[in-house]
């Protein structure tokens, strides 16, 4: 079947069997697989991206049901070369290590900044409790949440 | 981005290279830049996909696989027969067994790879498996390590010439049996428990792999293939292709996660090469996560029995005897004449007066591996029975636990001690690094409260562990794995230009090398960190060496930096002296430059000395003209950092569910290169610990079905089971390894298990009689010693 895609704000059309997933469509667009798979039951997060604002697992979505919805992956958090603070934080905070986790951890993170700009240690934990990281134990990654969270509030201020 | 947070050097105004720097690689990856495996598409790949056995254990009777190859974006199907023609249907194990790669007589585990198709594309191949049919005939299987002795147990190795039963390996020794058996005499006071490690995983984020581009014109085998130990895979693999080593290339690009999971080589990656041989185009083969958890390498797997003394007070002997399950065939991970591992260095942190430890290996229909799960080769098993032990020691004694390890530990001025299983510890001081723990936890505050709570009915427990880790393995004269050293190279050249590209044989998983290993050649040499380009993972690339397990990055591949990088210094010293037209004996270093002894004024940066090695100016009389080193480094002997954990958990009366409230680490890993690194290294391995101690487990019904092959039942900590966790440093230095750093990626795996462990039973022991349970604590298990029945997990 062909399908139409809007992805990071530019329309992808392929041909696809129907029962491709949303992860696998993202993953074989050229330069886009920074959306990452890791498990078959969807319990492991790496593949979160959003879906017209909402954090969702690509994985558990068939490619054909996204015709009319807003895909945005890792790939668009940074614009114009600078960087989402979301992704600094993560930087300044150490909240990566191996990276694999990373992209899904990034697009939740954002997503509930978006609707939370000032979430508690334990919003943070809950929002991102979806997804698994193997390696930081969550700390910097819940420190990473933070610390962008203060800087978006200093940034408004500044304005 | 990059920042240091250290002053920079008087005269040089060079960064110190030590220090909280960030990261150099989070810029691709926070971007989704990395590159792993699955990320590759080459032209022309097509891709594979593994039938597996449904059963543990039964007899093949037949394959067809017509209805597979009729499947029009099908290429080919692989079995045993098509194998055995290459001579490559059995590959040997880290372990001098014999693994087979197809498995064409019998399946022997739940999982076992049976057939191998190559299609167009991932869908299509997986579709093809449903296509093949092979007909089983079960024969019983064998999954409790206990009952693999038994006389009417099924052998399950039939294939192996001589074996008439399921031993693995003979049971292997260590210690003293008559002085312990004295010890024991002398003893006031004896405690004995079965403990039981379960088979638990290391599951990466990111599933095992392999691409395989086998170039039929020109002979050369390209493989990209995230994994451990690149350069020993490369050599395994000349060995079972038949290929000369410089006509294979091994390129890891990004890895996402190890744990040990990415040590061995798995028969899925044999057929993607064999695929590749045959159908001369790149083959790309990632498994599935239930294809990781029931089929590669898992951890632990421990049976074990031990007994404890002492006299006045003071922990005096043990006495351990273990069952190890190896599963199916016997790929444990360890060096070669250490079946066991490092098991024997059961005998803890603690001054005994003599020990003894028994381990023999069985096999199982269970998936084989017994790799160190974030472990330096059994450490975990070991650390995690002797702190049960102890603990069982204090409950007897009426003690608490942490005075009867202040009592019992090897004191400061001991060291080197050598243990009573012939380990030499290099340095510590173990009471002061537990004060320091007791003093972040709030020791006897915590303890006041246990009390309170406990008069008003609730149930919170405190769990203290303190563990002796050797890793950084190792020594020539005694560690090698398949006869090769446990060493590793570094090459260091520095550019006319001043900066530098270190290249190195360790393998990152994400342990940051790309910037801990910059810092230690700017700590050594003065260029800035961000002008060092550090290179791995790909075997063309860099120098020879064993990869990056058993926290041995920093003890074996981070001293060849360290040493590389001083050859260069010395090497410039000299080039120095003939600029400044001076003796080499005349000149001092300082960050960055050597100068003139009294004159401080006249030096030579080393971008200069580097100008010059390059240039048409005279150098030193016979000395080659470059600015370069290349080392392999051997290390004297293992490091061993040790730590001090403290866990309080509570735990609901009305369901056993434990929760984790806080969890104190405080670690001694010597001198600390990136402190920011160490700390995030301990808060991955603290959660991994958490995630055994409370949920991770693999379980095997009667005949041998895996119980835990999807996240959905091997249950990993998210962010909300695991703690904000709390730690804290003591610095005691290596003193054999150059920079005084000991390593730390697994200590904190190593140390928590026991802890949460001991919380637990600290909290039911009083009200619940409760002495023992065995891991995982999960809610039913809790609730079932709550009620005087614990049941062991197998
Ligand atoms: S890949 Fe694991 S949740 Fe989607
Ligand atoms: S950084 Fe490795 S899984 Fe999260």
């Amino acid at each position: 079947m062909h399908v139409s895609i809007s992805v990071n704000g530019e329309q992808v059309s392929r041909e696809i069997e129907p029962r491709q997933l949303l992860v696998h469509f993202i993953r074989e667009t050229p330069d886009l697989t920074g959306t990452h798979w890791g498990c078959d039951t969807s319990n492991c997060g790496a593949c979160v991206v959003q879906m017209d604002g909402q954090p969702v697992k690509s994985c558990t979505i068939l490619a054909a049901m996204c015709e009319g919805h807003e895909i945005r992956t890792v790939e668009s958090l940074e614009v114009d070369g600078q960087l989402d603070p979301i992704q600094m934080g993560f930087h300044e905070q150490h909240a990566l290590q191996c990276g694999f986790c990373t992209p899904g951890m990034l697009m939740t993170a954002r997503a509930l900044l978006d609707e939370n700009p000032n979430p508690t240690d334990l919003e943070i934990r809950t929002a991102i409790s979806g997804g698994i990281c193997r390696c930081t134990g969550y700390k910097n990654i819940v420190s990473a949440v933070r610390w962008a969270a203060e800087y978006e509030a200093a940034a408004k201020q500044e304005v | 981005m990059a920042t240091v947070e250290n002053l920079p050097s008087a005269q040089t105004e060079r960064p110190i290279g030590f220090g909280r720097l960030k990261r150099k690689e989070d810029a691709r990856f926070i971007r989704g830049k990395g590159t792993y495996l699955d990320d590759i598409r080459l032209p022309g790949m097509v891709h594979g996909a593994m039938l597996r056995s449904p059963y543990a254990h039964a007899r093949i009777l037949s394959i067809d696989t017509s209805k597979a190859l009729a499947h029009p974006n099908v290429a080919a199907v692989v079995t045993a027969k098509d194998l055995e023609t290459l001579g490559l249907a059995w590959m040997p194990t880290i372990s001098y067994d014999t693994q087979a790669v197809l498995a064409g007589d019998k399946v022997r585990f739940q999982g076992q790879e049976v057939a191998f198709v190559i299609a167009t594309d991932e869908y299509s191949a997986n579709d093809a498996l449903q296509l093949i049919d092979v007909e089983y005939e079960p024969l019983p299987a064998i999954v409790n390590a206990r009952k693999a002795l038994d006389p009417d147990a099924p052998l399950i190795r039939d294939d192996k010439a001589g074996q008439r039963d399921n031993l693995a390996s003979p049971t292997w020794e260590a210690g003293d049996q008559a002085a312990t058996d004295r010890v024991f005499a002398e003893a006031d006071t004896v405690v004995k428990r079965d403990i039981i490690y379960p088979r638990c995983h290391p599951a990466p984020l990111e599933t095992c792999g392999m691409i395989a581009d086998f170039n039929p014109e020109t002979g050369q085998l390209d493989i990209y293939n995230g994994n451990q130990a690149p350069h020993a895979h490369r050599t395994v693999y000349a060995h079972v292709a038949g290929l000369a080593e410089h006509m294979i290339r091994i390129k890891c690009s990004d890895i996402g996660g190890g744990f040990g999971n990415k040590v061995p080589v798995y028969p899925g990656y044999v057929c993607a090469i064999a695929g590749s041989i045959v159908a001369g185009v790149p083959v790309k083969w990632v498994e599935n996560r239930d294809e990781n958890l029931i089929s590669t390498g898992f951890a632990r797997d421990y049976v074990m029995h031990s007994e404890m003394c002492a006299k006045n007070g003071k922990i005096t002997g043990l006495r351990v005897d273990v069952i190890a399950d190896h599963g199916a065939f016997d790929s444990t991970a360890q060096p070669t004449k250490f079946p066991a591992g490092f098991f024997h260095i059961v005998c803890g942190s603690y001054d005994l007066e003599a020990s003894h430890v028994k381990v023999k290996a069985v096999y199982t229909n269970k998936a084989p591996g017994g790799v160190a799960y974030r472990c330096s080769f059994r450490i975990t098993e070991a650390v995690y029975l002797v702190e049960r032990m102890v603990d069982a020691l204090a409950l007897e004694l009426k003690v608490d636990p942490i005075e009867l390890r202040m009592r019992s530990f090897i004191a400061p001025e001991q060291f080197p001690y050598e243990t009573t299983t012939g380990w030499t510890y290099d340095s510590g001081n173990y009471a002061e690094t537990m004060r320091v723990a007791m003093d972040i936890a709030g020791y006897e505050d915590l303890r006041r409260e246990q009390a309170e709570k406990r008069a008003r009915g609730e149930l919170m427990g405190i769990g203290v562990s303190f563990f002796t880790e050797g890793v950084g393995a190792g020594p020539r004269k005694h560690m090698d794995i398949l006869g090769l050293a446990m060493n590793d190279g570094a090459d260091l050249r520095v550019h006319p230009s001043g900066k530098a590209v270190v290249s190195i044989s360790a393998q990152t998983q994400g342990q940051s090398h790309e910037t801990t290993f910059a810092q230690i050649v700017a700590e050594e040499l003065g260029i800035p960190p961000e002008d060092v380009e550090v290179r791995h993972g790909d075997t063309d690339r860099s120098p020879y060496g064993l990869g990056t397990y058993g926290s041995r990055s920093t003890p074996v591949s981070g001293a060849a930096v360290a040493v590389v990088s001083r050859k260069v210094r010395d090497k410039a010293r000299l080039i120095a002296a003939t600029m400044l037209e001076t003796r080499p004996e005349d000149l001092a270093w300082e960050k960055g430059r050597w100068y003139v002894k009294g004159d401080l004024e006249k030096g030579a940066m080393i971008e200069e000395i580097a100008v010059r090695a390059y240039s048409g100016e005279p150098m030193p009389t016979g000395m080659e003209g470059g600015l370069d080193a290349q080392v392999i480094y051997d290390p004297p002997n293992l490091t061993y950092p040790y730590g001090a954990y403290i866990a309080v958990v509570d735990i609901d009366p009305d369901t056993g569910q434990v929760t984790v409230r806080r969890f104190i680490a405080v670690d001694d890993c010597g001198v600390r290169i990136n402190p920011m690194v160490v700390d995030g290294q301990i808060h991955g391995g603290l959660a991994e610990g958490v995630g055994i101690a409370l949920m991770e487990v693999l379980t095997f019904d009667e005949e041998g079905n895996c119980l835990n092959s999807s996240f959905l039942n091997y249950l990993i900590p998210t962010a909300l089971e695991c703690p904000d966790f709390e730690l804290g440093e003591t610095v005691t230095p290596c003193p054999h390894h150059p920079l005084g750093a000991k390593g730390v990626g697994e200590s904190p795996n190593v140390g928590s298990p026991p802890a949460i462990v001991n919380a637990v039973i600290d909290a039911l022991h009083q009200t619940h009689g409760v002495d023992h349970i065995d891991m995982p604590c999960t809610p039913a298990r809790v609730w079932a010693a709550m009620q005087g029945r614990p049941e062991p997990p197998q």
